[in-house]
């Protein structure tokens, strides 16, 4: 009898190119995708050290974080923006590795474009020099975000130094109520549990509730791994997966895909496989998501109050909470239901893939934004932008008033023009509600799509689930 | 390539604060750069400027003398959030040399090590006691032993802390880390050889 496994440990075995000693191996990278904020320091590097790049087969590179979204776009963004785009399309040409560049179809926000192109695979190892790498673990891939050096590193060697983490499997029960999306899931497991509940670990999400996801739903979940501390998050491949991946581009096809298939198949952890830490979340009750504060766990059902920070006991963690209120701008006990919004966005690698874009056109269909206020909604690629256009989701969102956007990160980091002005309120379907996150003096209130677009026709927050007609 | 750091001595500048992400620590006006250099410009720009680009008094690294801080004394999960490698680079051209938590965040910690930058691991109460003396005495110097794995106090305290073996080698050697992972070459070409047989789909992809 072999020692059951994980998949985590099944993958993490795979990939073992050399045991250093001290606890840490060169693990091998089956994929690595870069961008232009966090690779041009990399390459710089390669090349004052006279390094080549190893695998440009296993690289492929998109702009995102700092492009345009506006229609019509070129390399003009922000100051010092073309720049960073240039050095990427000369970094990619020089060392031959595939680039989805501004007006290819295949362009879009790295975490989006690595599942729809088939560049990620079940049991692969993924890395990119971005911290929500983790979304296309979805896929039964174990992906991490690495700083710029392990890029380099990566770059030389197509491999990482690692530690094995310690693994934590979250067993997510019950079935989700109506109206109720993956964010939501997710946004309550971060307030179950802390942004540092998962610090460190690699982990499993299953559990009947994780099983009954799509594959971008999945994606959703995934995604905000990060925000749990999580150095990755990974859901085993299933009939789910392999009907997702099937005859996209960089996927394998053929004999091959027969042959990847059956090893995908094997990948499931193991009865009995053992984890260094366990938790359980039961979705039945769940309701919509909402954050009041400045970090992802400081989220509540929209039904809910702001919390009380002279109820906490911590103090630290009270003083947080003050903090947070100051300056998002809230009392204590004010329900979050009802409070007026300036903007909302619907866009990020958490939810910007066609699902999304499905979800908040149907509550906004037959529906207007709110007098005075913006509304952007930015595809996470090229590919769900030409999709939604030929599902008409297009005018649907600019008959109610949104803004329809070419592809890229966008409002959910403010790298490039759009922002959220100081002071301003955003309910926003991306990861990070922090300080300045959408821009300096931002306020965002995390959300799922749906809510979203219901808070963008109310002009404020709102059940979605109470909006006539919508589901 | 880093270079060996043996021990830092220097002013040291509580900032307490848990959380600290990756964002407030070098805002993402300052990342629209392809160099790694001049970045301490940007550390902590939106806590250290208001609006006008203008000092703000209250921030501690606007105040003298701890704006020539070496240290950092900082709180739980520092580094947390984005993976931006230019949170480490700031902080190292603004002229900190090592970092003082009680916990970092995993990538944050990774960038330290490949950059240079100690991150020292301390308990909440022995932090609580060397910010508590470093606001009597801000002029004072404390010194970080990277050999020892001492933390010396200005009041002559010790406060000794561990740190894995290889990251603390990293340290004291400035390693070429790619270099040293080079090394392997002849390990990556037999694993690649292995791997082509058995995962023929992850080596040979469809061209673009
Ligand atoms: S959409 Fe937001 S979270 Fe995702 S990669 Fe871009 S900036 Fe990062």
């Amino acid at each position: 009898m072999t020692t059951p496994r994980s998949i985590i440990d099944k993958i993490w075995d795979q990939h073992v190119v050399a045991d250093l000693g001290d606890g840490r191996v060169l693990l091998h990278i089956d994929r690595h995708m870069l961008h232009e904020v966090t690779s041009p320091q990399a390459y710089a590097g390669l090349a004052a050290a006279g390094r080549r790049l190893r695998r440009p087969d296993l690289t492929f590179a998109t702009a995102d974080h700092i492009v345009s979204t506006e229609n019509g776009r070129t390399d003009d963004t922000v100051p010092g923006g073309p720049e960073m785009i240039r050095a990427l399309r000369a970094n990619a040409e020089a060392t031959g590795v595939a680039l989805f560049d501004l007006g290819d179809i295949r362009q879009g926000i790295v975490h989006v474009i690595a599942p729809e192109l088939g560049i990620a695979l079940p049991g692969a190892t993924l890395v990119c020099g971005d911290s929500h790498t983790s979304t296309v673990g979805a896929l039964g891939a174990m992906a991490w975000g690495i700083g710029t050096s392990e890029v380099e590193h990566v770059m030389a060697t197509q491999t990482a130094i690692l530690r094995r983490p310690p693994t934590m499997r979250i067993t997510v029960t019950g079935t989700r109520p109506a109206g109720v999306s993956a964010k939501d899931m997710v946004l309550k497991l971060i307030a179950t549990i802390g942004t540092a509940g998962a610090t460190g670990y690699g982990v499993e999400y299953a559990g009947p509730a994780i099983r009954a996801l799509s594959m971008e739903e999945r994606m959703t979940v995934c995604n905000m791994s990060v925000e749990l501390g999580a150095r990755f998050g990974l859901i085993a491949p299933d009939e789910v997966t392999f009907a997702y991946l099937q005859g996209r581009p960089f996927a394998p096809a053929g004999d091959l895909w027969e042959q990847a298939v059956d090893a995908w198949r094997a990948l499931a952890s193991d009865p009995g496989a053992r984890f260094d830490a366990e938790i359980e979340l039961d979705v039945s009750g769940l309701t919509p998501q909402v954050s009041w504060g400045t970090s992802p766990q400081d989220c509540i059902g929209v039904g809910e109050t702001v919390p009380d920070p002279e109820r906490e006991a911590d103090p630290k963690r009270r003083q947080a909470m003050r903090r947070a209120l100051d300056y998002i701008g809230l009392e204590p006990g004010t329900p979050i239901r009802d409070l007026p919004v300036d903007m909302v966005f619907i866009g990020s690698c958490t939810n910007s893939r066609i699902e999304d874009l499905r979800a908040a056109a149907a509550v906004l269909k037959g529906r207007r934004v709110a007098a005075g206020l913006r509304a952007l909604v930015v595809p996470g690629s090229g590919q769900v932008r030409r999709q939604a256009e030929a599902e008409g989701l297009d005018r649907v969102f600019t008959a109610a008033g949104f803004e329809w956007r070419e592809p890229g990160c966008s409002m959910c980091a403010g790298m490039n023009a759009d922002r959220v002005p100081p002071g301003k309120r955003c309910v926003a379907t991306s990861n990070r509600n922090f300080e300045g996150r959408q821009g300096p003096g931002a306020r965002t209130h995390l959300a799922s799509p749906a809510t979203a677009a219901a808070a963008a026709v109310a002009g404020r927050i709102v059940d979605v689930r109470s909006l006539e007609g919508s589901a | 390539m880093p270079e060996p750091v043996n021990r830092i001595t220097g002013i040291a500048a509580p900032l307490p604060r848990a959380n600290v992400d990756t964002d407030a620590i070098i805002p993402k006006a300052h990342l629209l750069t392809i160099h790694r250099s001049g970045l301490g410009a940007g550390l902590f720009s939106e806590w250290r400027f208001d609006d006008d680009g203008r000092e703000r008094p209250d921030f501690v690294l606007n105040q003298a003398p701890w704006r020539e801080a070496k240290i950092l004394l900082a709180g739980e999960n520092f580094g947390c959030g984005s993976s931006r490698e230019h949170a480490v680079w700031s902080l190292m051209d603004f002229g900190i040399g090592c970092v003082i938590a009680p916990s970092f965040a995993s990538i944050f910690h990774e960038n330290c090590q490949k950059n240079g930058l100690a991150a020292v691991t301390l308990d909440e109460a022995a932090l609580a006691q060397l910010v508590a003396v470093v606001q009597a005495t801000p002029a004072a110097t404390m010194t970080v032993d990277i050999e020892t794995c001492r933390v010396t106090a200005p009041d002559g305290r010790e406060f000794p802390f561990t740190m894995e073996a290889a990251r603390r080698q990293a340290l004291l050697e400035g390693l070429d880390e790619i270099g040293a992972s080079l090394r392997h070459d002849a390990a990556m070409a037999a694993f690649e050889a292995r791997d082509r047989a058995q995962r023929p789909w992850i080596h040979a992809l469809p061209t673009a």
